[in-house]
């Protein structure tokens, strides 16, 4: 009746992971409640979860990368204690333990808070800069993020019943295979991908289709913001790169489910293709990540610059120059897997090569500075700390690329340091700088500044202490994942690493006390003016929080920087362009679609990990019949009326005359 | 003149001595690849500090420059020159794309050579003096979770520790018996996956006598962090009269005691095996020998433990 789950499935005997999902349990059970009493449930079901509006979607995608960041970051600490502590000991968690640990905190790193973090900027984002209404299928961007939500959800549930893969954040074979990782762990991490891989697919697929057919009139491809160019390198990866992690996994389930021989030591299986296989996925994946963070940086650095970006065309020939490279070097993943001398060569070759736009990138941010009216608020902070972070984990990564250099280095905790160095400096520093940079977008107010920068300076400093001497270590030969060690010199270095960790929990704490800060005395911090920044692109064109249909008369764009060119007219002429001819606009309907779906994919996903086959089936059932009732749906759209829509905008264009009179007033 | 260019290697080794003398300072007592013990990991090791100074010309003026341009142009400072329309010179753009790509062209050049001259599986020419050594050849098998080096010229094999005489070539043929691990001695350079089923070759060789740590640097489950040994390099005659004694004197290393030795298990101590099976690490290799069994049933199913009764007799003595 229920596979193989059992009572036994539950790890009574470990009190760290009962306790840990207890506490999270209650919150959510706390919060829940707390919902249904104060009566937000119709609330929360009508205006959150099924919407399909791409802004709200947004922000559940941000909501949940930073809720996944705390349970990654708190894998995190424990690594970090566990290593200072098990010098020649044991330390507090056994190896069965730990390596669940670190197995959990890359994948939830890497798909529910990077990922997660910069598909919800994008999500936002991308359509205001357009100027268009929404992305091209919005039920699917709904869809897409249910699911996601549905792969977050699963690995979470391996905390209490059952376990996590104990093989690392990619699984390599044989070590994944039935043989040798038994358990149920495997499966929770292969069917929570797969699941949330689906769900990434779509919001990609989305997100091209968007870029390349909804923009605003007058928006070609050369008037672009950068945002929206990233944007579209990384979602053109996620729809070359997602199928092959797709497929990659479900190799790997046939191995372990249906005895298959894809990757098993015997029958013919080949250890070689998974890993060629896996980071045919995973280095385009890195560049997934990145690429939208790039974008955010020169967004923030031209606006706090008070400057147009610095070789624009140039900046977007290296977006797509990386992008097409990202393909070309994944061999550089395990240049010690004995390939000959030639292969390794002509890979490091090209890993170095992504250096090269890259580093074009990094000068024409200088250069976007050179001659602005540098303000130093707390997104332009993000992208200094970026800039510079990012330079150092750039370096490292050109060292890594050299194969004689890596034939020492790898998988030691100089590669540790060195991809945190860029995902933390990089992405992180990106999504930390998109949220404050257009939080006052999303809301109507800003994030507090004071806790901002306080979080600024323990994350920024925190970093560099906790993996500067991960650096060091891996120089001293220690490899990464170790449970325990015996070597007194790396004591020191790893006790400084945890001190460290202890610094960017402050960080963490001063982030979720702006946040509840910011939202306790939002009255003062209020924007009425929509464009806080001074802002360029189209999206600060628009109130905020930007209404439904976002725009009520499609912007027309006539250059590369359409909203600074609005501002400048108006200045010139000292007056707002006439009021437009309003018409009604039809706004894409509410549905559950989503959430229904995700619904029956969670079932679908915990039924298979356990075998329990009936559920399985009506799981799958359930998903399919959710998608033929969307399919037969009758009406997709409501409208708005004309006169609402000038009403609305009435409201608009008072603040815009009001911003102008006062940027008039003060030249 | 070739005096001279030994000379020049001679002072720039010196100079990265030096360098990573202050290194390993910092670390204290560093087994690191900062202090390599042989002629491979002291190469990559000059690899690694020509690419980090040829880099560090480039990254620290652009940090600077950063941050100096970032605090001058201060929206505050009234002595800036504000050029806020300024988005476009084709000088400058010539001299963005032109900086990374000469770096880049600079160190392929490196990386390509680097890559052929210590390719692993190329041999290593003899130092002058033992220029009649013949390399020795080590056949190296990662268990769950040990290490097992098999002497095949010398007919012995050592658990968990490897012995090799200095100052003379060694070959290593590496294969794993059931998971990916990898085979590194940070102090003698390049380390190398092994995998079940195939066959890697790694060429190292240590400039002088010591104990260096060995371990794995891919994670193959619950006992990885046990999986490490010292290689011990000593004189010739030490080497030789290592093996004389444990020629003969340890267990016999056959089918039966390699099954045994497959199962999971860690903290073994190191030991020998006085006679090795002919041709054990080839039947490894083609699985002629199945690969390491995995985690035990916590209830063996019946035909499981008659299969391991079947191994067990030769393996207890």
């Amino acid at each position: 009746m229920l596979g193989n789950l059992t009572l036994a499935a539950i790890p009574l005997d470990q009190p760290i992971p009962l306790i840990a999902a207890g506490l999270v349990g209650a919150v959510l059970l706390a919060t829940l409640a707390y919902i249904a009493f104060a009566g937000y449930l119709p609330y929360l079901w009508r205006e959150w979860i099924t919407s399909v509006d791409h802004k709200r979607i947004g922000v559940m995608y941000t909501l949940l990368a930073l809720v996944m960041l705390l349970r990654g970051f708190t894998d995190a600490l424990m690594m970090r204690s566990q290593q200072a502590l098990a010098f020649r000991s044991p330390g507090y968690l056994p190896p069965e333990h730990y390596d669940q640990i670190f197995s959990a905190h890359g994948t939830l790193m890497i798909f529910f808070v990077g990922m997660t973090f910069m598909i919800g900027l994008m999500n936002y984002v991308v359509p205001l800069q357009l100027g268009v209404r929404d992305v091209a299928f919005p039920t699917l961007n709904s869809v897409g993020f249910w699911l996601t939500a549905t792969g977050a959800l699963l690995v979470n549930v391996s905390l209490v019943v059952g376990e996590f893969a104990k093989t690392g954040w990619l699984p390599y074979p044989p070590l994944s295979e039935i043989t040798y990782s038994p358990g149920v762990g495997v499966d929770y991490y292969l069917w929570s991908l797969q699941i949330s891989g689906v769900g990434t697919l779509m919001t990609g697929i989305n997100l091209v289709t968007t870029i390349l057919k909804m923009r605003a009139p007058g928006m070609n491809y050369l008037r672009m913001p950068m945002f929206c160019w990233t944007s579209l390198a990384s979602n053109l990866l996620i729809v070359a790169a997602f199928p092959i992690l797709t497929t990659t996994l479900a190799m790997l389930l046939l191995d372990r489910y249906l005895g298959f021989h894809f990757f098993t030591n015997t029958g013919g299986g080949n250890v070689m293709m998974f890993n060629n296989l896996i980071w045919a996925w995973g280095h385009p994946e890195v560049y997934i990540l990145i690429l939208p963070a790039f974008g955010i940086f020169s967004e923030v650095i031209s606006t706090f610059s008070t400057k147009p970006l610095f070789g624009y065309r140039s900046m977007v020939a290296a977006t797509m120059v990386i992008c097409l490279l990202a393909f070309m070097v994944w061999l550089h993943h395990f240049f010690t897997m004995g390939a000959g001398a030639d292969v390794n060569a002509v890979f490091g070759v090209t890993t170095m090569i992504i250096a090269v736009p890259t580093g074009v990138k990094v000068f024409n941010w200088l250069f976007t500075m050179y001659g602005g009216r540098v303000r130093f608020d707390t997104p332009m902070l993000w992208a200094l700390a970026f800039m510079v972070t990012f330079v150092i984990g750039g370096m490292t990564g050109v060292l890594l690329a050299v194969p004689p250099a890596d034939f020492v280095l790898h998988n030691s905790l100089f590669l540790v340091a060195h991809f945190h160095n860029v995902i933390i400096g990089g992405v992180l520093f990106g999504g930390f700088a998109g949220l404050s940079y257009w939080w006052p977008k999303a809301f109507g107010f800003r994030l507090h500044e004071g806790w901002g920068k306080a979080a600024w300076a323990l994350w920024v400093s925190g970093f560099y202490v906790a993996f500067m001497p991960l650096y060091l270590l891996g120089l001293m030969g220690m490899t990464r994942r170790m449970q325990h060690y015996d070597d007194p010199a790396w004591r020191p270095w790893l006790i400084v690493a945890a001190f460290g960790a202890l610094m960017i929990l402050g960080g963490i704490a001063c982030q979720v006390v702006q946040i509840i800060v910011s939202i306790r005395r939002r009255d003062e911090l209020r924007d009425d003016t929509g464009d806080l920044w001074d802002g360029r692109s189209l999206e600060w064109s628009t109130a905020s929080p930007p209404p439904a249909y976002n725009f009520a008369v499609l912007p027309q764009v006539h250059g590369e920087e359409p909203y600074w060119g609005m501002k400048q007219t108006a200045l010139e002429q000292a007056h707002l362009s006439d009021a437009p001819h309003y018409e009604a606009i039809e706004i894409p309907r509410n549905s559950p679609t989503g959430f229904v779906c995700a619904f029956f994919a969670t079932v679908l996903g915990f039924a298979l990990i356990w075998h329990i086959w009936w559920m399985a089936g009506a799981g799958l059932l359930g998903a399919f019949a959710t998608f033929v009732a969307f399919a037969w749906r009758d009406r997709a759209e409501v409208e708005m009326p004309a006169s609402e829509v000038a009403r609305l905008d009435g409201d608009n264009r008072r603040a815009r005359a009001d911003r102008l009179a006062h940027l008039e007033a003060a030249p | 003149m070739a005096m001279s260019g030994r000379d020049l290697r001679m002072r720039r080794g010196r100079a990265v001595a030096t360098v990573s003398a202050t290194a390993a300072g910092l670390g204290g007592c560093s087994h690191g690849i900062l202090d390599p013990a042989g002629p491979v990991g002291g190469a990559e090791r000059v690899i690694l500090f020509d690419a980090l100074a040829i880099m560090l010309c480039i990254v620290v003026p652009t940090i600077v420059a950063t941050l100096a341009c970032a605090w001058w142009f201060r929206a505050g400072n009234d002595r800036a020159r504000r050029l806020p329309d300024w988005s476009f010179s084709g000088r400058v753009e010539v001299v963005t794309w032109s900086v990374p790509l000469l770096t880049i062209l600079f160190l392929g050049g490196i990386a390509w050579v680097g890559s052929h001259e210590l390719d692993p599986a190329k041999p290593l020419a003899p130092p002058v003096a033992t220029a009649d050594a013949k390399p020795l050849d080590v056949q190296v098998v990662a268990l769950d979770w040990k290490w097992l080096f098999i002497y095949p010229d010398q007919g012995v094999a050592s658990l968990n520790r490897l012995v090799i005489p200095a100052h003379v070539p060694v070959h290593f043929s590496l294969t794993s018996a059931s998971v990916m691990n990898t085979f590194f001695v940070p102090q003698l350079g390049s380390m190398i996956y092994v995998m079940n089923g195939m066959a890697d070759q790694l060429n190292l060789q240590a400039d002088r006598e010591g104990t260096f740590p060995g371990l794995s640097g891919h994670f193959s489950g619950d006992g990885f962090s046990d999986m490490h040994f010292d290689a011990v390099a000593m004189a010739r005659s030490g080497f030789d009269a290592w093996v004389a004694g444990a020629k003969g004197a340890g267990p016999r290393l056959d089918a039966a005691a390699y099954a045994a030795l497959s199962r999971q298990s860690t903290g073994l101590p190191p030991m020998t095996y006085g006679d090795v099976a002919p041709d054990l690490f080839e039947h490894v290799v083609l699985q002629h020998i199945p690969p390491g069994p995995g985690p035990e049933p916590a209830s063996p199913p019946k035909p499981r433990a008659e299969t391991d009764a079947k191994l067990d007799p030769k393996a207890g003595g």
